[in-house]
Order: C-alpha cells, then structure tokens, then sequence
C-alpha cells in the first residue's frame, strides 16, 4: 500500500467517526445562519493567508541571522543574540503584540496594524527558528569545514556552498513544524484588532449563536494552510535526502 | 620541492604536540612522515597544508616562507592540494560535483569547462560510473580516490596526504595505494603520512620519523628503515613491521 493511500484511509477514516459524532450533538444545527455570513469567514482567511506568508518569509530570515549571531565569536554579538532569543522564548506572545503595537510601533511611528502584526509574529517564532538553526549549524562535523577550508574557499562560500546546504536537511522537520505554530498563533493578532479568521469566526458566532457551527469551519480553514505547508515540507526533505 | 622547517612548535592548551621541530630535505618528489600515533604527524602535516597556525617557527618550501594569517594562508591552499583519513568529501553532492566545486569556486572555471575538465581523470580512474553517485552511494575507497582527484584537479604545486588508507579495509587500501604511486610516476610532489611502512618505503624519496613532537630520524627511506641509530625508531620498526 502506498503511504499516501494509507493517509487518505485514515484520514477519511477520522472524519467519518467525527462527523458521527456531530449527530451526537443534542438540538439542531444552524448551519444556515452562518452561512449568512461565510464572506466574513473568507475575507478572515485570506488575512490569515497573507499575514503568515509575511510573517513566515520573514521568521525564516530572522531566524537564520539570529543564529549566526549566537555562533558569533564577537561576545557582544553572541550575548546579542542570546538575550533576543531569551526575552521572545520567555514572553507570551500576547504581551509581546501589545507592547509591541501600543508601545514600540507607537513610539516609532508605525501606525498599519497589518505591519506591526506581521513584525511581531515574525519576531516571535523567529526566536524559534534560531535555535533550530543553530542546532543544524552545529551538527555539521568540523571536518567539513576543514574540507572547505582546504579547497580555498573563503568562509562566506564554506558557509553557503557546504554548510547551510547540509544544515537545512537536518533542520526541515523542525522549521516546518515550526511554521505550523506560526500560522495558529497568528489567531492572537485578534488582541490588536486585526480581523483575521479566528477573530471573524468567534464574532460569527456572536451573531449567530452557533458556537460549533462557527468553530468547524474555523478548524477546516487552518488546515487548509497548514496540510499543503506539511505536505511541501516532506517534499522538500525527500528531495534533499542525499544519505542511504 | 625542498622543504625547510625550523623550531616549529605547536601547542594546544597546556600539550606541546610539536617541540621545537625542525627538518631540512633535499630536492625531493615525496617525502613520508612516520611514527607513533600521537607523535605529532598530523598536527604537522596540518601546518604544512596552511590548515593551522602554529604557535612559533617557520616552514619554508622551495623558498617560500608560509605566512602566518589567514587570507595569505588561504591563497596558499588555493595552490596545493589536501586529502585527509575520512575523506571529507561533501555529502550533499554527487562525486562530479564535488570535484566541480573547487574550479568553478575558486579557481573561476565556467561550469561547462569544469565539466569537460574532470572528465578524463574519472574515466582514466575508472570512476566515471560511479561521478553521478554521492559519497554515501560509494565504497570507502572510490571515496578517498573522489577526493585524490578532488585535490589533484586544481593541478596543484603539491599534494599533502593524511592517512589516507588508515580508514579503509585492505582490499580498497591497495587501489588507493596504486594511485598515490601513480603520483609519483606523474612527478606530483606530495608529503604523506601513514602506517602503511612497506608502501612509504616504496614511494619516499625522504622518510622523517616523527615521534614526541620532533624528527627522531630523517633521510632516505633506507636510511631511517634499516640503519637508524635512534633507539625508540628502532622499535618502532620492529614492532611494526614483525
């Protein structure tokens, strides 16, 4: 049996057991109701859509930049890095988007929500994806080093020809389950007013009164996002796989 | 090449693993560096290939001084090859474009003359087969015969070799062997160091025994194999070689 068949099996197998025990559900749904108001459900999403490919360009850029800071040998640098990592990792994210937007973007003159929103987020897991980074970067033996050292290439070139090729393979599970968190969380940019798609469901449901019936679809729009962003993420693996 | 070393010394920490070394060669093609384990060898033939930086002393070849800071030194390995004991061969690339790298890289080759420039040498190495496979797809020794041609490619001044048969199994330890004596024949110059004795009798112009940190002895393989006089290379050899 092919894996992909086996995921569809199970994966329909899950549904069906789900969608049973909907009609578990004592009362009537309302199905009709939200219905009503399923352009407020796309509009949310296609803000979801857009503020996590920003934010998800831009964690990646971070992240590999903040992992070079913590492998700096400059401890001014390091220590830069570090404490960056620290604060983000130690903090929720819900404060951070509110010192964020009515602190810094306010005492910087940042007024779109849209930019602030995406900026903080992309600092968030960017703290993450450091880490992660790092990791790889440091699993990659010395002796490749040596090797691209010996070659003549300069330290930049080692770095992007033989490093970081080899260090991507190794991070790309994590990195992705690392993006997944990203689009979820990115339901907390509700706090600074950005009507993205959990903010919209959770108002559909305070017109409507159909708690479920506003949820599920909610649940289906995030893994429209975040099954393709899996899915890439194997390919992306198999095709970097270069070991038996 | 003539290779001029004076009171090298290297130290890691508080362990001198080369004291005050020094050797002076005649015109050679190969000289092999011998001895124990943990003699100082390697951390020469380290310094030698413009890898490391040792603490004082000088190494000079054929008269030139290797400068001591690293954008000099890396012009340096730019003209000279490096093959180590585990290869080190790029894993994430197949075995041609592992020997491509260096001259597209470094030495400003187009990639389509890199192309046609390694292929005869995997054809003449019968390794032209295999130039699409990475290294985890290929035995030890096409491995370390990848990386030869690695090194030799570029068209280097000379070649410096570590170990290079220490990580194989016998069978693949010849097919490397005969490459390294196909240098010879080519008139490379290279500095190699291994256990494999009756194969550096074979190749060295010069022999040094390395051992503590200095030469122990030093002068045609003859000379160091058969009748030197230092009491710790004699059983050396003995031991060794029984």
């Amino acid at each position: 049996m092919s894996r992909s068949f086996a995921h569809l099996i199970v994966a329909t197998a899950v549904t069906c057991l789900l969608v049973l025990a909907c009609f578990e559900v004592p009362g009537d749904w309302n199905w009709s109701g939200v219905w009503e108001y399923r352009q407020k459900f796309i509009s949310g999403w296609l803000v979801t859509l857009g503020l996590s490919l920003a934010a998800l360009v831009l964690s990646v850029a971070i992240g590999l930049v903040v992992a070079l800071f913590l492998g700096a040998r400059n401890p001014l640098i390091e220590a830069t890095g570090r404490i960056y990592v620290e604060i983000i990792r130690g903090t929720p994210l819900l404060v951070q988007l509110l010192l964020g937007f009515y602190v810094i973007a306010n005492a910087v003159g940042i007024e779109n929500r849209f930019v602030v929103g995406t900026l903080v987020l992309a600092a968030f897991s960017g703290a993450y994806m450091a880490e992660i980074f790092r990791g790889g970067l440091n699993a990659i033996p010395k002796t490749q080093r040596d090797s691209a050292r010996a070659i003549g290439l300069t330290q930049w070139q080692s770095f992007r020809l033989v490093i970081l090729p080899q260090a991507v393979r190794l991070v790309l599970p994590a990195i992705a389950g690392q993006l997944v968190s990203l689009i979820k969380d990115s339901s907390l940019l509700s706090v600074i007013a950005i009507s993205e798609f959990t903010l919209n469901a959770r108002e559909v449901n305070s017109f409507t009164y159909s708690t479920l019936e506003s949820y599920v679809p909610l649940a289906i729009g995030y893994l429209m996002l975040t099954l393709p962003l899996s899915a890439t993420a194997r390919w992306l693996e198999s095709s970097f796989s270069y070991e038996r | 090449m003539r290779l001029t070393i004076k009171d090298l010394t290297q130290t890691f920490g508080t362990t001198r693993v080369l004291d005050k070394l020094s050797i002076e060669t005649g015109m050679v093609n190969s000289l092999v560096l011998v001895g124990p384990s943990g003699g100082g060898k390697s951390t020469l033939l380290r310094i030698l290939a413009g890898l490391d930086i040792p603490t004082r002393g000088t190494v000079t070849f054929d008269e030139t001084v290797l400068q001591r800071d690293e954008a000099n030194l890396r012009l340096y390995r730019r003209t000279i090859g490096t093959v180590f004991q585990s290869y080190n061969l790029f894993p994430h690339l197949s075995a041609r474009e592992n020997l491509i790298l260096p001259l597209v890289h470094v030495h400003g080759f187009s990639r389509d003359d890199a192309i046609a420039r390694v292929e005869e040498p995997l054809r003449r190495f019968q390794l032209h087969e295999h130039a699409d496979k990475r290294p985890a797809e290929l035995s030890g020794g096409q491995n370390q015969r990848i990386a030869i041609l690695r090194a030799m490619v570029v068209r280097p001044k000379r070649l410096f070799l570590d170990e290079p048969t220490s990580a194989l199994d016998p069978e693949m330890t010849a097919e490397v062997l005969d490459m390294i004596e196909g240098l010879k024949d080519s008139g490379t110059d290279f500095v190699l160091v291994t256990h494999a004795m009756n194969f550096a009798r074979r190749v060295a112009d010069e022999v040094a025994f390395i051992g503590d940190g200095k030469v122990l002895s030093h002068g045609p393989s003859k000379t160091v194999f058969e009748n030197s006089k230092n009491s710790r290379v004699t059983s050396f050899f003995e031991q060794v070689l029984r």
